[in-house]
């Protein structure tokens, strides 16, 4: 098996999978019927490229896993996702900073990965990247609407912001998969990607009249499967189905 | 969010070449946002190629209690319906 690609799969499936997870949670609580819509539909959006990624990885693996045992039976340590996305929905603001900031590295990612020596992952890529940048074009609307609407609006839009900002960093960190499938020219080198995206974020947080925030410590961990508290509450919901009824299908 | 958006009309051409038909209504705070959640509400399952939204106050309606004198003088003039010719065979597809 191919340990690096399999795990460098992972590690941009398992991005959108818990990011999907999160915005579905939003099902029905949205803050009125048009935007719970538009977040379920970024939820989908993300979770049909995820089967994708996971469809790959299993015929990888070549142990006879599906995309569902991908998905649902891996234990908390054994995800990599980056903290960022299994931020909670803290509130409206939370939901369209987390994905403004998601958001603006993964249409740069899939720009690159579209020209992926791996033929199967540049066409996901390829597939994808039109759906992500829908989803940028309306998370930055939403920071701009937030931060230059009202100062209740800006004020939580801003504390938003200050608290996911230093999950930023994470999103250019390389693993050992990632350093090797750069170098056989499967991956994407995101170290060429962070200067445009902090500039492109810059630039949309000032247009929004927000302050950019000035953080010397940034949390990282996710890569590795250390999370935050929030994930291991995230895949008891998601898992449940799965763990209660073993092989349960709709 | 308690105030609430103005309402706005969607119009959406499902083919082109078909003309745009009213599909429904929905709030937004202004035309660029009403795109955007007519886009996701309307068109998820690739209904349409093209959407019209309109602010539903710039609408004129007629007035329902005007119903009888606006409609009732045509219900009774059947000789406005063009039923009344003898077509000829050669003419197909009437």
């Amino acid at each position: 098996m191919k340990v690096d690609l399999y795990n460098y799969i992972l590690g941009i499936a398992d991005n959108s999978l818990i990011l999907g997870q999160r915005l579905g949670e939003l099902c029905g609580h949205g803050p009125n019927l048009e935007t719970d819509i538009a977040c379920t539909n970024i939820s989908l959006d993300l979770l049909g490229q995820v089967r994708s990624y996971y469809q790959y990885a299993a015929k990888i693996k070549n142990d006879n896993s599906t995309e569902d045992d991908i998905a649902f039976l891996r234990k908390e340590r054994d995800y990599v996702n980056v903290l960022l996305v299994e931020q909670p929905n803290t509130d409206f603001a939370y939901v369209i900073v987390r994905q403004f900031l998601f958001d603006t590295f993964y249409y740069e990612f899939l720009n690159e990965l579209q020209k992926s020596h791996d033929v199967t992952l540049a066409a996901i890529a390829h597939k994808s990247i039109k759906e992500v940048s829908y989803h940028q074009r309306f998370s930055s609307d939403w920071i701009k609407r937030l931060g230059d609407g009202t100062s209740e609006s800006h004020q939580k839009v801003q504390a938003a912001v200050n608290d996911l900002f230093m999950y930023t960093d994470e999103l250019f960190h390389q693993t050992d998969a990632d350093i090797a499938m750069i170098a056989d020219g499967i991956g994407v080198d995101t170290g060429l990607l962070k200067a445009n995206y902090y500039s492109k974020i810059t630039k949309i947080l000032e247009e929004a009249t927000l302050q950019v925030p000035e953080h010397k410590y940034f949390h990282k961990g996710g890569k590795q499967g250390i999370h935050t508290e929030h994930l291991g509450y995230l895949l008891a919901d998601m898992q449940y189905m799965q763990r209660t009824y073993p092989n349960m299908e709709w | 969010m308690k105030k609430n958006w103005p309402l706005w009309e969607v119009f959406v051409r499902s083919k082109n070449g078909l003309e745009h038909r009213h599909f429904g209504s929905l709030h937004a705070a202004d035309e660029e946002m009403a795109l955007e959640n007519a886009r996701d509400v309307y068109t998820r399952r690739n209904e349409g190629v093209s959407i019209w939204v309109v602010e539903s106050k710039h609408i004129t309606a007629s007035n329902p209690e005007h119903n009888g004198e606006l409609f009732e003088p045509a219900q009774d003039k059947i000789y406005r319906h063009p039923t009344f010719y003898e077509l000829p065979d050669e003419v197909k597809h009437m």
